[in-house]
């Protein structure tokens, strides 16, 4: 197709603001003068708060308010940003006499400026009563100690969830006899993988700015991707009526799933409520690592069923799934473990999925790039690895023999057809890229180094089928220029300017013709949120059809106005034309502000019925030395099938971005916690982020198809990325070494440790 | 105490306590591309050039800036324009919230050495942390930066 604006490398509208340093994001925007908010967390992983003297705290000059249990509301919510009514349970107070992990909030202070707010929080004095806690997740299910042993505990949906239980979620399902299957294989391989609860790390943490507008109203700017649901959030939480809140973004310094969920919004909300001056809260590096919203530790154990020539017939999985001390996403995310691993699989003939999510004394989990897929894609692909080497099949040919292809039903994923998949084109193309045949398995380099190669797919989807709304608003401006208002949120992943490019190319107009006004809760249409990798494909596609609209009425308009009747004219982007008679688009607007009942703009939501599956293939190639365990990697190579990209830089930079956050998960970055449960991992110190010097090489190449139901042929490209590096690079380090890592991170350690005990 | 700072290219003088950073020192007098990305030292996105060098603002005291010379990108919005345009036109400035420490850092870098190679690229720059970007766009930017400004 020839296209002017979509599957071009175009430069993001904020992009020089943004190299230039302008100060755009909230810490920049807040003024000075309002009120700090901090709280002061539990150090006890299990406790009930017993007393709070607050009274000398109260003293320190500058102090403006403490809060407690006691002053808020008593109303149960969830914070996870999910279209009503939440899967998450409702778990949450404001504040609550129960503290439930290590950093779990017990009092909000607020005050004119940090010193004094940082000397209130040393002295106010907390009375606990100590509780055992339930640190192992492996424990939690039917124990006594309960995580959650009140009353007001609610569950919105049928998840299978229990309080008295420790579940969160609970639920099997499946096709076919999966037994009967199994044990007609040749093989049955049964492993347990094992995912940590990764940090987003987003480079600007939490934090919000909140203000009592001239109405009465409370307006909230936060760094979020829910601008909608953070509203109803806080509704429901501070128990206001919805209109009385605005919630607004400025530029999100990142936020991959982390800003899904309301984080730091709580708190500076209720102080302004209760006070009616400004506030803003900034977690530190520190709290958002320990007091946050980070990737749910699973457990995922695969049995996979075979024939001896590699035809994979049977797959059960069953995944535990650990959402700590509460439920934000934990109903959710678990349910991808299985449903966008399996189907990557098309000769499977019976699978079963089963899974329980539980409450555990440690931080909560949310939502992080990938949300579950990514964990069951790197048990269920290293299955399928350490199968082809049982089998002795060649790991690239077993996955050529068994992948999904396109116009295959897929029974795991919710029945869908594959209206358009390229994962055979990837897995060709990614094998030529990194000259599989010549390199598997591995090469040894005489120095005490080896060379290896290691592989995995990935599929993930593009929105929630028949759950996410996007919208979008397009109106012609004086000058015949185009505003387009839309409800979701860039946070640096370009959707301000991908959705402008659908409009400049459905209308024809230049790009600059095109403002963009994004995620104002007020002033926005709705929609769901910058998640679940809906927005170009839900929200995308709802700018299409909001274009394709106004130029219906543009057309109608400048018919009149030409007076022909509709189908006698037509638009070519600058003017309704028609019989030698024309009128321009901002003849058309002049005409709008004068003496006419038309409005010259639409409205459009969009939401749909499949969620299509963008696919990948990932390579790697390491050097490992056998003396130490250390690997280097040498090449990662990454063939994707995301539709038709409607920008191609931007695309490509988000398969890079979501292959360093894999690689950072697969080798570096872990997450422990002492025996009373308290993280070890609350800073980059001890959480290592992968530098410039940890990636390697990054190869990135897209193989496109068209994807009918999308803008433009587009699928989602945000998560999937994120799934491949642990898999493949596991795969590698079993290929170089014969130790295969079942618990991530894999670490030199681990490595050196299999390599000792394989020898005796 | 007192000081006085040259903070890009105009002397300012302020009364500040002793134990404040380097960091929201610059952001209290307008400075606010300084970003804050961790509290350890461990990301980059603080680097200002003190007296010529590249510094971590989180971890150097005010105070010790008494009588030197600052630049943060504010101070440097030609060479930020012209080095930036090569990382939008790979898209690699994504969040942007690392941006400004990384791009000071490779201004830095070619002040220091005009012709990195890529190893001492990658070195150079390993403190500067990107969570979005996965390097590569950055990477390629400083290549086709280099490339421009060899063939002028
Ligand atoms: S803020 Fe992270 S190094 Fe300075
Ligand atoms: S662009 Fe977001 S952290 Fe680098």
């Amino acid at each position: 197709m020839d296209t002017k604006f979509v599957n071009k490398p175009i430069m993001k509208k904020d992009a020089m603001a943004l190299v230039m340093g302008k100060p755009v994001y909230l810490d920049d925007v807040a003024p000075k003068d309002c009120l700090i908010v901090k709280v002061l967390r539990s150090p006890h992983a299990n406790a009930i708060v017993e007393e709070v003297k607050k009274d000398v705290a109260l003293k320190v000059p500058n102090i403006e308010c403490i809060y407690t249990w006691e002053d808020v509301p008593q109303n149960r919510f969830t914070m996870a940003g999910q279209t009503y009514p939440e899967p998450s349970p409702y778990d949450r107070l404001i504040l609550d006499k129960h503290v439930r992990y290590v950093g779990d909030p017990v009092a909000i202070v607020a005050g004119s400026d940090e010193k004094s707010v940082d000397k209130a929080l040393k002295m106010i004095k907390v009375k606990y009563k100590v509780l055992e806690p339930i640190l192992d997740f492996r424990k939690s299910k039917d124990n006594d100690i309960l995580v959650h042993p009140e009353e007001s505990w609610k569950s919105l949906c049928p998840v299978g969830a229990d309080n008295k239980r420790n579940l969160c979620a609970s639920e099997t399902c499946g096709n076919g006899d999966v037994e009967k299957v199994l044990s007609e294989c040749d093989i049955v391989l049964e492993r347990t993988y094992h995912t940590k609860a990764n940090q987003q790390a987003m480079m600007e943490t939490f934090r919000t700015y909140c203000y009592i507008d001239t109405y009465g109203r409370l307006n909230v700017l936060s760094s979020t991707q829910i601008v909608f649901h953070a509203r109803r959030i806080l509704s429901t939480a501070l128990g206001i009526p919805k209109s009385k809140i605005r919630v607004t973004k400025p530029r999100i310094g990142g936020g991959f799933g982390a800003k899904q969920t309301l984080v730091a919004e709580i708190f500076p909300a209720f102080v302004t409520w209760k006070t009616g001056k400004p506030s803003k809260m900034i977690f530190t590096r520190e709290e958002s690592q320990i007091a946050s919203t980070p990737r749910h530790e699973m457990e995922v154990t695969v049995r996979v069923g075979a024939t001896k020539e590699g035809i994979i017939k049977a797959v059960d999985l069953y995944t535990l799934s650990n959402t700590g001390a509460y439920g934000e996403h934990g109903p959710t995310t678990v349910g991808l473990s299985g449903h966008k691993s399996i189907p990557l699989y098309g000769k499977v003939e019976a699978f079963k999925f089963a899974y329980d999510v539980v409450y555990s004394n440690v931080m909560s989990a949310g939502a992080y790039r990938g949300y579950g897929a990514t964990q069951g894609i790197f048990a269920l692909e290293s299955a399928v690895n350490e199968l082809s080497a049982k089998l002795g099949i060649d790991p690239v040919k077993i996955r050529e023999m068994n992948m999904v292809r396109e116009g295959d039903t897929m029974p795991a994923y919710y029945n869908e057809t594959t209206n358009s998949c390229a994962l055979d084109r990837c897995l060709e193309k990614a094998k030529n890229m990194i000259n599989w045949n010549e390199k598997y398995p591995y090469k040894d380099m005489g120095n005490g180094k080896v060379r290896s190669v290691g592989v995995a797919m990935a599929m993930q989807g593009s929105g929630i089928s028949n759950v996410d709304v996007g919208s979008a608003t397009i109106k012609v401006d004086d000058d015949g220029l185009y505003t387009l208002l839309i409800g979701s949120a860039d946070m640096g992943t370009g959707c301000d300017t991908i959705l402008a490019q659908i409009a400049a190319e459905s209308l024809e107009c230049d790009i600059d013709n095109i403002t963009v006004l994004a995620a104002d809760t007020d002033s926005s249409p709705y929609d769901s949120g910058s998640y679940a990798s809906s927005t170009t494909y839900v929200t995308g596609k709802a700018v299409c059809n909001a274009c394709e609209k106004l130029i219906d009425i543009m057309k109608e308009e400048g018919a009149k106005a030409l007076g022909l009747s509709v189908d006698e004219v037509d638009f070519d982007g600058k003017r309704v034309f028609g019989k030698d008679k024309e009128i321009s688009t901002a003849e058309l607007a002049v005409k709008s502000q004068c003496g006419t009942k038309t409005a010259l703009e639409v409205t459009v939501s969009h939401s749909s019925p499949i969620s299509p599956p963008p696919f990948m293939v990932g390579m790697v190639e390491i050097e490992l030395d056998k003396e130490t365990g250390h690997i280097d990697i040498i090449d990662y190579v990454a063939v994707v099938d995301c539709g038709t990209p409607i920008n191609t830089n931007l695309a490509r930079v988000q398969v890079e971005g979501g292959l360093g956050q894999g690689i950072g998960m697969a080798l570096f970055e872990d997450v422990q916690y002492s025996e009373k449960g308290r993280m070890y991992n609350n800073s980059f110190m001890q959480y290592k982020l992968p530098a410039r010097n940890d990636v390697g090489t990054l190869r990135v190449e897209f193989e496109n198809s068209y994807e009918q139901t999308g803008p433009y042929g587009a699928k989602s490209i945000g998560e999937i990325v994120i799934n491949t590096p642990s898999p493949a690079l596991a795969h590698a380090v079993y290929n170089a070494t014969g130790v295969y890592i079942h618990e991530l991170p894999i670490t030199p350690e681990k490595i050196v440790m299999g390599m000792i005990k394989n020898e005796n | 105490m007192n000081i006085q700072v040259k903070i890009n290219g105009k002397n300012v003088k302020s009364e500040i306590d002793a134990d404040l950073l380097l960091i929201d020192y610059l952001r209290d007098n307008g400075c606010l591309s300084v970003k804050r990305g961790c509290e350890t030292s461990n990301c980059g996105l603080c680097t200002v050039l003190m007296n010529g060098k590249p510094v971590l603002s989180c971890s150097v005291l005010a105070a010790r800036a008494d009588g030197s010379e600052i630049y943060t990108l504010e101070g440097l919005q030609k060479e930020a324009e012209e080095f930036g345009t090569f990382v939008a036109n790979q898209g690699a400035e994504q969040c942007g919230f690392c941006n400004p420490g990384f791009i000071m850092n490779v201004i830095a870098m070619l002040r220091e050495n005009e012709n990195p190679t890529d190893d001492e690229i990658k070195e150079y720059l390993a403190g500067n942390l990107c969570r979005c970007s996965g390097y590569e766009g950055q990477f390629r930017a400083i290549k086709n930066f280099l490339a421009q400004r060899g063939a002028k």
